[in-house]
Formats: structure tokens, sequence, C-alpha cells
């Protein structure tokens, strides 16, 4: 059925379809509506879940912990300081091989407050252990939030999975979404079932008390190979997808890419801003296109490196910052390629920090940039529509 | 061809449902489309904007509407303190909630459609706590000087919106404004 969602209300539908059996969440601007969404789903029956509520971030964390240990399918979302408050749960659940689902609306941190959209909230957590996706549209991000489900139970993954998707350019759009059948949706994904790290009375087993080095050593290991085995398991869940609801994602998001000289990397809602922008430059003769990470942790380093080969010049625009490095994914995609024989022109942008507007016109922008510099060999981090003289400092 | 309008109004008002409904009724036709809010803290009764774009095909972009072609003002008075043409395209039009008498000279270089939508919400009793809601008559309004997506759509979208006789007041409102409405 198509229905008119927000972002926001396409991910509480997400979590309706996968039958969530415990969500525990704290309010946060601009997550609020989607544990607003599943209240009510709760409140009227739709969802047969318990819903606990919580004085913090920490806490619902923790409750989700205690929930999926004990065997249930669990959800929580978050959002900026939500995540960061809740971050020392969030690296027990992926240690504690918990597949949770928890989609977190990139918001910038603070200071200055701020609510608007940046993603180094959900790149901050990129060595956490969990699986994390990122939605372009809200079809995408409905398809994607029950998909984790399916990827983070899958024995052999075994992992929390976060999906990232844009504060307000996606959470608070509404855009039609196909809602696919229950019935569909409970063939693609059963309940959860018995499977290794889950609380057992009749077969007691010890999680989380003091282990010794060499046990520590073993454990990481497997989370490591656990880890690895992600990109073939998300390709197969979504071929699954595939055949059941006629739509698919896979791991990179290809846009007028095969015979692109000129190629933007990059995450998220903007992405289909920087291909209407592809779109615009193809009908005047530039080969210009886009490349989306969709799965971004484990980084899809080998693919990545393996389809950038034939490109001329990349423009990797970054919507976070780490401070005296620049951005994030610039460095992972640099470090992709660094044992690539053919490596491509990079350039890296830092834009739309703090929720300033990226439009097509600035991709357009990006892309002329990036063949000016790809020509003259420079290939710094530019700072993309920064005006300095706003801080009076 | 993508349609992207600006609604102008007080929060409250109901401009992001409009918005809303718009995107529901072009839906239906088997189009595309997008609202949303500003992005900013709302308040009740302050200036507020809210966006929808509309168009045959699906596209990607998500960024904001910064030149839009239709601008809809559902309270005049809004026009004192905020620009409501800022980036309206030349070929733009402009719909505003008003009696007859026009509230400003400048605005005549736009094709612009007035209809008094506050008249036709409170002969029907659409009022929420002593607010009159314009929403759903300048909804009519739009698709008579820009025939985005029919009338019947916009009036379906509305009764699929609310049930029973809100949704029929609500439908009846657009359906007035739909035959009021002028162009100066």
């Amino acid at each position: 059925m198509i229905r008119v969602l927000t972002g926001n209300h396409s991910v509480a539908y997400a979590a309706l379809l996968s039958n969530v059996e415990v969500i525990s969440a704290y309010p946060i601007t601009p997550q609020t509506q989607i544990v607003e969404k599943l209240a009510e789903f709760v409140e009227t029956g739709q969802l047969k879940a318990k819903y606990v509520r919580v004085e913090s971030e920490h806490s619902a964390m923790a409750v989700c912990i205690g929930a999926s240990s004990a065997g249930a399918r669990t959800f929580t979302a978050t959002s900026s300081h939500g995540l960061l408050y809740m971050s020392e749960m969030v690296y027990w659940a992926s240690a504690a091989r918990l597949p949770i689902v928890m989609p977190v609306v990139c918001r910038t941190l603070g200071p200055p407050w701020n609510i608007w959209n940046e993603h180094t909230d959900f790149l901050l957590v990129r060595d956490y252990g969990w699986v994390q996706f990122f939605a372009e549209s809200n079809q995408e991000l409905l398809d994607t939030v029950v998909q984790a489900y399916r990827i983070a139970e899958d024995e052999r993954v075994l992992l929390p999975v976060m999906v990232g998707l844009d504060a307000f350019t996606l959470s608070h759009i509404s855009e039609p979404v196909d809602v696919p059948e229950m019935d569909l949706v409970k063939k693609f994904l059963p309940p959860r079932s018995n499977i290794p790290y889950v609380l057992d009375p009749s077969k007691p087993f010890t999680f989380g008390n003091l282990a010794y080095p060499s046990h520590h050593m073993a454990l990481k290991f497997m989370h490591h190979t656990s880890m690895e085995n992600v990109i073939k398991v998300v390709s197969e869940v979504d071929n699954e997808w595939n055949k059941i609801f006629g739509r698919s994602y896979g791991i990179l998001d290809k846009f007028m890419f095969d015979d692109a000289r000129v190629v933007i990397l990059t995450i998220g809602s903007s992405a289909g801003d920087a291909k209407e922008a592809a779109k615009y430059l193809r009908k005047r003769g530039v080969d210009a296109g886009v490349l989306r990470l969709r799965l971004t942790n484990p980084f899809p380093a080998k693919e990545i490196s393996n389809i950038l080969s034939n490109v001329e010049a990349v423009a990797v625009v970054d919507r976070n910052l780490s401070p005296g490095n620049g951005g994030i994914i610039l460095e992972k995609v640099r470090s992709s390629l660094y044992s690539s024989k053919n490596r491509p022109f990079i350039k890296g942008y830092l834009a739309g920090l703090g929720g300033k507007d990226i439009t097509v016109k600035d991709y357009v922008k990006i892309f002329e940039k990036t063949l000016e510099s790809y020509k003259k060999g420079d290939s710094g981090t530019e700072w993309f529509n920064l005006n300095l003289e706003v801080t009076n400092l | 061809m993508i349609y992207e309008i600006r609604f102008h109004g007080r929060g409250g008002q109901g401009a992001v449902t409009a918005a809303e409904l718009l995107v529901k009724a072009a839906v239906t036709e088997g189009k595309w489309g997008q609202s949303f809010p500003f992005f900013g803290a709302e308040r009740r009764g302050a200036p507020v904007t809210a966006y929808a774009r509309i168009s045959e095909e699906k596209h990607f972009i998500h960024s904001p509407i910064t030149e839009p072609n239709i601008v809809v003002v559902l309270d005049k008075k809004i026009l004192d303190v905020v620009d409501v043409t800022d980036g309206l395209k030349e070929d733009g039009t402009l719909i505003i909630n008003s009696s007859r008498s026009f509230p400003k000279e400048s605005l005549k270089k736009f094709r612009t459609c007035i209809v008094d939508a506050t008249k036709i919400a409170v002969s029907l009793g659409l009022s929420v706590a002593g607010w009159v809601i314009v929403n759903t008559a300048m909804l009519g309004a739009i698709i008579k000087a820009v025939p985005i997506v029919t009338i019947e759509s916009v009036m379906n979208a509305i009764r699929n919106n609310w049930s029973g006789r809100i949704g029929a007041i609500n439908a009846e409102a657009a359906r007035r404004a739909y035959e009021e409405a002028s162009f100066l």
C-alpha cells in the first residue's frame, strides 16, 4: 500500500512490520516522532510489544541489552547527544553479540546547540562493532530497517545494526512509500530463533563476566570475523528482498556510474541532489556519476577499490568532521585505495556541516571544481561554501 | 516539470498539513511528491513555512526549496513581516488568502490569485480553539490557479485524512475556494 510517510514514520512502520517485541527509547529532536508513532502502535494494540519508558538513552540501551539477551526482538532509536550519552551501552551491545536494531537520526553535536543535519554523531561510533547503513530515501529506510533484523539475527553475523538517516532532510520529509504487506514480511523475517548468546535457564551459561585476556582475544576475533561476513549476508538478504518486494539497494548505490569520468562519493539523502546534478551535467556533455555508500560499516573497502579503478576523478563529500584530520569518509576511501594499481584522483569536500544546505547547484559546482582541481593536480580538502565572517571572532 | 510550492502561514494554521495533503492528492494520480516543514523551532502563532514538490516522475532531490514557482499565503498579515516573494520565479504564481481589497501593490508583478479562505472557513465552522483553519480552503484555490492535480483528488485526499463530518466540511471548503478564487 502506498502511503505518504515522513522518514521517521517510515522507520516506525518498519518496526511494526518487523514485529519488534521490546522497545525502549528516550525522546530527542529530530527522532521523537519515531518513538511517538511506535507508542501509538503499542497503545492501539497494532503492535504487541513491551514499551519500556526510561530516564535516559543510556538506560534505553541497557533495557535493549537485557531484552535482547532474553531473546526478544528489540528496537530503539536516537540521535546526536542521545547517541553519545548511551555510547558505553552501544559498545556493550555489539560485544555481547545482541541483534538490536537502532535507527539514528543524524544531527549535529553541540556546542553551539544545533538540531540540524550532520553525520559526525553516526561516524563517531564506526568502531563500536555495529553494522551501519545509511539511507537515501524513505522507501529505502523502511526496507533497510526490516532487512536490518534479518542481517542482525543471521547466525553468521549476530551483531546489532544501526540505520542512519538525515535529520529533517529525511526524518521530516514526507514521500510516497510502498508499505509491504505484513504477511509477506513475516515470510521474509521469521520470529527470532533461539540462537547463541541468548539466556536460557535450562542451559546455564555466563555472559559479560570477568574474562581472562586469552578469552577476550578469542571473542574479539570472533566479532571481527562475523563482521567480515556482513557484506555477503547483506547482499543475500537484499537479493531475497528484491525477489519478494521488487526493490534492491546493494552495498554501493551506483548512479550513471559505469562510464563516468568524474564521480561524487557521499552518503545519505543528499546523494539524491548529487544525482540530479549528474543528470544536469550529462546533458551538457560531462561524464558525471554518483557513488553512494549504503553500507558504511564494515566499510566496503574492496568493493570501492574495485569499482573506482576506472574513474579519473572522485569528489568525496563529507558532512562530518574529525577536527584536524578532515572528513572521515575521505580518510576511509583513501586508505581503501592504497594498494590499488589504478588509483583515481581524489578531492575532499567538507560540506553541509551543522545542517548548511547542499543544493543541486552546489553539487554541479563540486563536479566542476573537481575537474578543475584534477587538471591542476590539487588534491587537498576544500571547506565548501565556508563563510568565516559570520562568527565575529 | 517540478512544481515547487512554498506555504506561508502561522504556527497552528495547518500549512504543513496542507503541503502534505497536496502530496497525498498527487500520489493518488500516480504522481510523485514530497512535503516538508521549515526545519526549525516552531511556535503557535509565529510565521512558519512549509513546502511541497510535485512532479510527474520520481526525482531524487532532498534539499530545500529556494526558488518556488508557487507561493501560498494563508494569512495576509504575514505580508507585512515576511518577504513572501523571496526567490519566487518571475513567471511564478502567488495565491493569497484575502478579501477583495488587495493587500499590496508590489505583489502585482506576479500572477496573483486571491480567495477569501477565512470567510469560507468561518461559514463552515472550521476553527480549532478559536483559530480559523484555512488550509483546506487554500488547497482549492491553489488548484484553481495552477492545475497541479484535480480538485476531486484534493477533496478525496482531505476525506481520506479525516473521516466523517470533519473530512466532509474540509473538502467542501476546498471546493468552494476552488470556485471562488479569482485572478487579479
